[in-house]
Formats: C-alpha cells, sequence, structure tokens
C-alpha cells in the first residue's frame, strides 16, 4: 500500500507556472490510460504522488480519496467493508488510479443494471487551467447546489481540470452471484437481453460473445442479489427458456469470475485474436441497447439470421455486445465515416480505439462551440490535456 | 427600467412575438400576467414583462432570438411546483412557459426510455408506461404537478433517491434550445454520448443554460415486491443510529424516512395513519425487489430495528396498510399546513452521522428565534426538510423565518453538507451559496454560464451569486486567511 500524500498545493503551483509560461501539460497518473484519447505532446504532469484515501465511512455509503491513488487498493478497501464501486471500473493495467477511471469514465459490465462511473462520483477536487483548487459537489448523496461541475469532469479525460480528490458513492457488495451461459446467435440475444432488462430480476451483467475458436457463440447473464432471489431467478431463467442449452456455473467455478473480470478488462478472445485485414482498430459503439444486428459476420460461412430485416449487407464485423446490448465492441474493415454514420443512425455514436490513441464520433458544430466554450471557461489557455479528445480544443 | 420604457420595450415585443405566435399565447395584461409571479415558494413575487406560451420549438427558438437581439432577459418556467423561486420572473423579462409541451412523443419499451416534452407531469410518465411494466423512479412529492422539463431543471429528487438515484441518473437525452435559438442534442439513445457529460451538467442547472425542450427519460421494470415497516424510537438518535445500521448491513432501502415528533403529530392530526404520537422519531423503510429477497430483507430489518431500541416495529400486511403507513409521511407539509398559518421548507443535506448534531443545533436556532420546527427527513440519504412554523402576519416574523433558514443551511455545510439536495438554489438560497463555495468556486461557474449564455439572459440572478452580492451578505468564504479577488471592492 502506498504511502498517503497530499501533493495538490505543489500541483497547483506547477500548473500555474505553466499557466504563466504558457507551457502545455500533460496529466499522467499511472499511465494505464493513455491509449484511450489522442497523445497529447506536452510536459508531463505527474499525479500519481496524490494519493491515499481522505475518508472513508462504510455506513454513509461514501468513500473520499485522492486522485493518484491505486483502483485496486481503493477497491479492496472497501471490499473489506463489504462494499464495492458498482460501476465495476475497468483497469486496463496495473498502474491504473482513481482519477484516470474517473477522468476517463469507465464503467464495466455492470454499467446498465447499476450505473456509470459518473453516476457514482458526488463531489470532486480539482484544479482547473488557472491554477486554482476547486471543489464542487460533496460528500453527500444529494446536492444540488450550484452547477454540477464534478459529474462534468467524468469522461472529459483532464481537458477540464486536474482531479485532486473525488469522493464516490458506495454500495453493499451483493451477498450471492451466480453466472449462466446459454449458446445462442446474437440477433437472439440481443432479444433476450431486452425482455429480461425489462423484468424485475437482480442482472448484473449481460452480453453476447461472439463465435471464437470454440465455435460456440454464448449469451452470458449475472444474477447478483440475495441468494434466494438468484435462485429464484434462475429457476425462472430455466423455465422461460427451456429451448435452450443453459449452463449455470457453480457457486465457486472459477470461470465465472475470471469471465467477467476478462470481459472488463478486454481480454476475452475476441478482444486478443487477429483484427480483419484492413481494419484501422477495435470500435467501441455505444447504441440503444436494442439495437439489431446491423453487421454480417466476418468469418467464413458467414452466417445470415434471417429474422433480422436491417441488417446492412455492405457492413461486415465481428461483434461483441456487451451492456445488455448498449456497448459493442467491433472489429470491421469499413471505412471510419461507414461506422460513425451507423452509429449516428442508431443513436449513438462510435469510437475508434488504435494502440496510438482513440478518437469519438465527431461532434455537430453546435456542440463543438459548447465543447470549445467550456474548454476556455476552465483552461483559457488550453494547457490541461488539449487535443486528447478533439483536435479543436 | 423605467415604466416608460418597460411599457414600450413589452409593446415591441408583443408586436414581434405576433409574428410567431398565436395571439392567445401571448399574455400581456395584467390579470393575465399575475398567475405566473411566483413558483411554489410564494414568499418571493414579481410581475413579469409579459408570457409567452409557446407550442413549438421553433417558436421557443424564434422567441429566445427576439429577446437575445433586445437584451431582454428570459425565464423558462414548467408547471410552477419549484420551492426555491427558481422561475420567479423579472420585471423587465419575459417569462417562457412550456407548459403547452405537454405531449408523451414516444414509448420504447425494447429500450426502455420515453420521449416526452418538457411540460409532461412527472407522474403522468409512470402512468403511461405502466401496462409495459414500466415506470419512471424519481417522484419527487410534487410529482403529480411538477413536469418533467422542471425536473431536469432542478435535479429534482424524490423519497427513493437512495436506491434509484436522482433524475440525472434517470435520463438519456435533451434536446435544448440556447440563448441563441440554437438548437442542440445533449446525451443521446445510448448510455452515453461524445464528449463532455453535458447532460449532467445541463441536469439541476436552474434554467441558467438552455431552454429544455424535450427529454428522454430511462424507464426501469416495477419491482416485483414491495414492503414497509414502521418503527417508533423514544430517541430521535437512536433512529438515526438504526438507519446507519441497516445501511451498514448492507441493505438498501427504497426508501427509509424519518420524523420528529412535531412532525409525527401533525401527520397523524390530518392523515389519521396510525402513528404512534407520543414517540421521539418514527422511521418508515420501505423495501422492494424480488420477492425472496424483500421477504428476507424485512425479517434482517425488523430485527435490526429493535435491536437499536425501536418501541415498536410494524411490519405492513397488505397494500392498504402500507398505504396508510406513507399518508401520513407524505401529508407531512399540508399537516403542518394546518397548525401553523404559515411554514418555510428547508433542504440541507447531511452526512447522516451529523444528524444528532445538526437537529441540536436546529433546537438551539430554534430557541434563539422563538420559532418552532418541525422534522421531517429523507434519512436514508441525508436530506433533511426542517419545516420552521411561523405567521407571516406577525411583521417581521417572516424575515426572522428567512434568517434562521439561513443559519440551518449554513450549519449543514458546516458539518460537510450541502444547502440544498433537491430543491435548488433559485433566489431562496443564493446567499448561502456564498458559504458552500469561495470566490473562485463562483466565478468559475459564471464561467461555466458564460459559455453557454455570455450575456447572462437567461434567468439571471438565480443559483450562483455574484462576488458582490456575497461580499454584501458577508459570508464569504475566506479561503487560508486569503481572500480570493482582493481587487474587487467590498460593500
Amino acid at each position: 500500500m502506498t504511502t498517503p500524500h497530499d501533493t495538490s498545493e505543489s500541483l497547483a503551483n506547477q500548473i500555474l507556472d505553466a499557466y504563466n509560461t504558457d507551457s502545455a501539460l500533460c496529466i499522467v497518473g499511472g499511465n494505464s490510460k493513455a491509449s484511450l484519447g489522442q497523445p497529447v505532446n506536452a510536459t508531463s504532469l505527474d499525479v500519481s504522488g496524490h494519493c491515499g484515501i481522505v475518508e472513508y465511512e462504510p455506513t454513509e455509503l461514501v468513500v473520499t480519496a485522492r486522485a493518484g491513488t491505486s483502483l485496486t487498493e481503493l477497491e479492496s478497501i472497501v471490499a473489506e467493508a463489504g462494499q464495492t464501486l458498482p460501476f465495476e471500473p475497468p483497469h486496463l493495467g496495473a498502474g491504473a488510479t482513481l482519477g484516470g477511471t474517473i477522468a476517463c469514465g469507465l464503467s464495466g459490465p455492470r454499467r446498465p443494471h447499476s450505473g456509470s462511473a459518473r453516476d457514482y462520483v458526488l463531489g470532486v477536487k480539482m484544479i482547473n487551467g488557472r491554477g486554482e483548487i476547486l471543489q464542487f459537489g460533496g460528500q453527500v448523496m444529494k446536492n444540488v447546489a450550484g452547477y454540477d461541475v464534478s459529474r462534468l469532469q467524468v469522461g472529459a479525460q483532464g481537458t477540464l481540470g486536474v482531479l485532486l480528490d473525488v469522493s464516490l458513492k458506495v454500495l453493499p457488495r451483493p451477498a450471492c452471484e451466480r453466472t449462466v451461459f446459454i449458446e445462442m446467435s446474437a440477433g437472439v440475444s440481443i432479444e433476450i437481453m431486452s425482455w429480461l432488462a425489462a423484468k424485475p430480476l437482480p442482472l448484473s451483467a449481460a452480453c453476447h460473445v461472439p463465435e471464437g475458436d470454440d465455435q460456440t457463440e454464448l449469451l452470458c447473464l449475472r444474477l447478483s442479489g440475495a441468494e434466494a432471489a438468484v435462485d429464484a431467478s434462475i429457476v425462472y431463467l430455466r423455465k422461460e427458456q427451456s429451448d435452450f442449452a443453459i449452463e449455470v456455473l457453480g457457486e465457486n467455478d472459477e470461470r465465472a469470475a475470471l469471465f467477467w473480470q476478462d470481459l472488463r478488462e478486454r481480454k476475452l478472445g475476441f478482444f486478443s485474436s487477429e483484427m480483419p485485414e484492413s481494419s484501422q482498430g477495435l470500435w467501441r459503439l455505444s447504441l440503444p441497447p436494442a439495437t439489431p444486428v446491423f453487421w454480417c459476420e466476418n468469418s467464413e460461412g458467414t452466417k445470415i439470421e434471417h429474422h433480422q430485416q436491417s441488417r446492412d449487407e455492405a457492413f461486415t464485423a465481428e461483434c461483441l455486445i456487451d451492456w445488455a446490448g448498449a456497448q459493442r465492441w467491433m472489429k470491421t474493415n469499413a471505412p471510419a465515416e461507414a461506422v460513425h454514420e451507423v452509429a449516428k443512425r442508431y443513436g449513438g455514436y462510435a469510437t475508434l480505439l488504435t494502440a496510438e490513441g482513440a478518437i469519438q464520433s465527431p461532434l455537430s458544430s453546435g456542440l463543438m462551440a459548447v465543447h470549445k466554450n467550456l474548454k476556455h471557461a476552465f483552461d483559457p489557455k488550453g494547457i490541461l490535456n488539449s487535443g486528447r479528445l478533439y483536435a479543436e480544443y | 427600467m423605467q415604466a416608460e420604457a418597460r411599457a414600450a420595450m413589452a409593446k415591441d415585443l408583443v408586436a414581434q412575438f405576433r409574428q410567431c405566435l398565436k395571439p392567445e399565447s401571448i399574455l400581456f395584461r395584467e390579470e393575465e400576467r399575475r398567475p405566473y409571479e411566483c413558483d411554489g415558494l410564494s414568499v418571493y413575487r414579481e410581475l413579469p414583462l409579459l408570457v409567452v406560451l409557446p407550442e413549438t420549438i421553433e417558436q421557443v427558438q424564434q422567441i429566445l432570438r427576439l429577446c437575445v437581439e433586445r437584451k431582454v432577459p428570459v425565464v423558462a418556467r414548467g408547471a410552477g411546483t419549484g420551492l426555491s423561486g427558481g422561475a420567479l420572473p423579472l420585471a423587465d423579462g419575459v417569462l417562457l412557459s412550456l407548459a403547452k409541451f405537454n405531449r408523451i412523443l414516444d414509448i420504447d419499451p425494447e429500450n426502455r426510455c420515453a420521449r416526452v416534452q418538457p411540460g409532461v407531469r412527472n407522474l403522468a410518465i409512470s402512468e403511461a408506461v405502466a401496462g409495459h411494466g414500466l415506470y419512471y423512479a424519481p417522484d419527487p412529492s410534487s410529482q403529480i404537478a411538477c413536469s418533467i422539463g422542471g425536473n431536469v431543471a432542478e435535479n429534482a429528487g424524490g423519497v427513493h433517491c437512495l436506491k434509484y438515484g436522482l433524475t440525472v441518473h434517470n435520463i438519456l437525452k435533451l434536446e435544448v434550445v440556447t440563448i441563441d435559438g440554437e438548437r442542440l442534442t445533449i446525451g443521446s439513445d445510448a448510455l452515453d454520448a461524445a464528449g463532455f457529460d453535458l447532460l449532467a451538467l445541463f441536469t439541476g442547472s436552474e434554467g441558467m443554460l438552455g431552454v429544455i425542450v424535450e427529454v428522454t427519460v430511462k424507464l426501469l421494470p416495477k419491482p416485483e415486491a414491495v414492503q414497509v415497516l414502521l418503527a417508533a424510537f423514544d430517541d430521535v438518535e437512536k433512529a438515526g443510529d438504526a438507519v446507519g445500521r441497516i445501511i451498514g448491513a448492507g441493505i438498501i432501502p427504497a426508501g427509509l424516512e424519518m420524523m420528529d415528533n412535531p412532525a409525527i403529530r401533525a401527520s397523524e392530526a390530518f392523515a389519521n395513519a396510525g402513528y404512534p404520537v407520543d414517540a421521539a422519531a418514527i422511521l418508515l423503510c420501505e423495501l422492494d425487489g424480488v420477492e425472496q429477497e424483500v421477504e428476507t430483507q424485512v425479517g434482517q430489518v425488523e430485527r435490526l430495528l429493535l435491536a437499536c431500541g425501536a418501541t415498536e416495529v410494524r411490519v405492513a400486511k397488505d397494500r392498504l396498510e402500507r398505504e396508510k403507513f406513507w399518508k401520513g409521511r407524505k401529508a407531512a407539509f399540508p399537516a403542518i399546513g394546518r397548525i401553523s398559518p404559515d411554514y418555510y421548507c428547508m433542504d440541507g443535506t447531511i452526512p447522516r452521522h451529523q444528524l444528532s448534531t445538526v437537529l441540536g443545533g436546529i433546537r438551539a436556532l430554534s430557541e434563539e428565534y422563538g420559532l418552532d420546527v418541525a422534522n421531517v427527513f429523507h434519512a436514508g440519504d441525508g436530506n433533511m426538510h426542517p419545516l420552521i412554523l411561523f405567521d407571516a402576519n406577525k411583521p417581521g416574523e417572516l424575515e426572522r423565518t428567512e434568517e434562521m433558514g439561513g443559519k440551518i443551511l449554513e450549519l449543514c455545510v458546516s458539518v460537510g453538507g450541502s444547502i440544498t439536495g433537491e430543491h435548488g438554489v433559485g433566489i431562496e438560497k443564493i446567499n448561502q451559496m456564498c458559504t458552500q463555495f469561495n470566490a473562485a468556486e463562483l466565478t468559475q461557474m459564471h464561467a461555466v454560464k458564460a459559455a453557454f449564455d455570455p450575456q447572462t439572459l437567461l434567468n439571471p440572478g438565480k443559483a450562483v451569486p455574484t462576488l458582490n452580492r456575497c461580499a454584501e451578505f458577508g459570508a464569504m468564504h475566506v479561503h487560508k486567511g486569503e481572500i480570493a479577488f482582493p481587487e474587487l471592492e467590498r460593500f
């Protein structure tokens, strides 16, 4: 465990110096999230030294920690009190810190059922581009005093300020978790996921994994809650979906935890297997959950699911569906514009992830103007992580 | 503005608005404007210059363009049930009512969302989607009347926040019109959107950044089972401990409400809910979820309550008794209204373990000011609603009440809480903002506003105080002995 340190004054001074000398900074914590935005060519501002738990009172359901705190350490501290970060943050590297997780707005498989990283942020202490230390939100569940500047920081990737301390709402760890695998195609899975999500079941994850080397494609579900409730839900599932081969993993089956961890960390076979020729990288599509299968599968012997009519024959891809349909990882050689276009058509957006960096779908001109204005409001000289989200600011 | 200039401005605007609005959608006679002079916080009143009731997004865009050209401020209004004066009009400004935007545009059960116009009532959404087994979770006490656009503007809460979150957690997308008349889509039909989380920024922005003209809300499946327990305590502190013990045991109730003795007595006299009137405090605990889970938790909670010294624990036998338990709590405000000529409802939040300190502080203030207080408390999430009882007809009593209310909020801030949990700052708590935020933080908020509304025409004077106002109020937060912006004049 690292020794707690408060380096906020020194960080504020470094930013003030940068402000006074017009020098750009690149915020670095554990350096596990570098590829989630565009590279920033600037002097590093190391925030990893600003670490440690500031306050944790389990019965208040609130933990406040410094941005440089190791995510693993934070998770183990709340776990000791029988609690959890309900948005199941991906680490994406051993060095993952709380600050990077919040700045990137990262949420794992539990996201559609329990909420996102931003949903659990209660307040932040931060430094803006003028080197001023500011506090927004707080350590209480409900707080509508002033603009919600703290949740605005989530996903802003440091372009609006450097996070110092973050207060999060935590929740009790579910008493029991069971994983269910059902052999099923993507199209049917989307329908089942949508049907399940409208039922009052203790669902905590739902994904569809495409056919890999083992030649099976699976709908994977996780149920979390009181043991009796989880058991009853499994009985219900078996009854309602009796046409399918259902495997319920045993309570102590190590495959379960490992599977969800690999999904969260983007380490399942799908992510490590080869990319199609001339593909630009891995795509993440954020879509309305019931968006149908609009792609054709890459693999030889392309399967056509006849009940889907909206399929775009020209769009071939391999797809892993997470977040009960709302997050889709895609490997395709379709041109970037085509992917952005299809995501937009269905009401969402896309992000292209490559080894060099990530870029999100373009913003409308009106929204881009607002983004630039907001950037200017927090960082008038454009010294903090500029260009990381969009080249324009 | 002088009366003459004001009349000329009104005349010019009416002529312009007639180009784009039906004549009956422009209210300029005094008796027509009168109903709009206040919102749910009726101690603040101001007659607007004009009231307009557009029906289409294009009309909203045209109205805002006309106003921005003339530098006329605009205050947007939903159902007018807000409790902080957020929709208080301006004498020189246009009041933009969204009342005619009252249609549910689309219900999408597969994606569990509904696209609605801002004037749709909160409860009407749940009613419209009930057939799909779905509902819209945030349930402010005014849900029968309040509109969803206002809920978004205030980030409205309700009794089920601890488990289901506030408005910000339950919406997906907004269509907004900026002061320049430009239409923007904030958020998306997916679970997140490209760029900044503007959805979070807009929620609770009190009509200062843009006018909300469409809302896509998230819908949840109705829980399979619901159960309610009522526990009586001879000591408020024990009731507070019980709340911590329930949550500490890993149970997140759907609702967890506390009332103190004055609130219990008033509610019982009004609603006949069968409350134990001698109790120092009662707790109402609602549990929901899968049937087997609720069953298990009812037993756990009952044991915990008794272990914490509850003098009595009742588990509702059926739906009727559940409703009876809630009836008293839901009638608490009107019940207080019956025993006192006027009451003033506060909305501070605190870390729960500070409950007894804060209640003690409120008691001391109550004695100091000679004003009685009844406490209703969203105990699960630390949101207090002290109700100060007063008589507005007694000279000076309203002013004393407001002063005491301000002190209560400052007390909440001093223990690490906030001046408002769900009612918003509006005009009411604008001075207390100077206690909760320092000058640099307030300046940052003004910069956020300027990013959307550089001329400060949307709902000016609300939510974020000017530094001058804070200096005048004398509560400027001094950080480490240094006054920020020493170059600014102080009053």
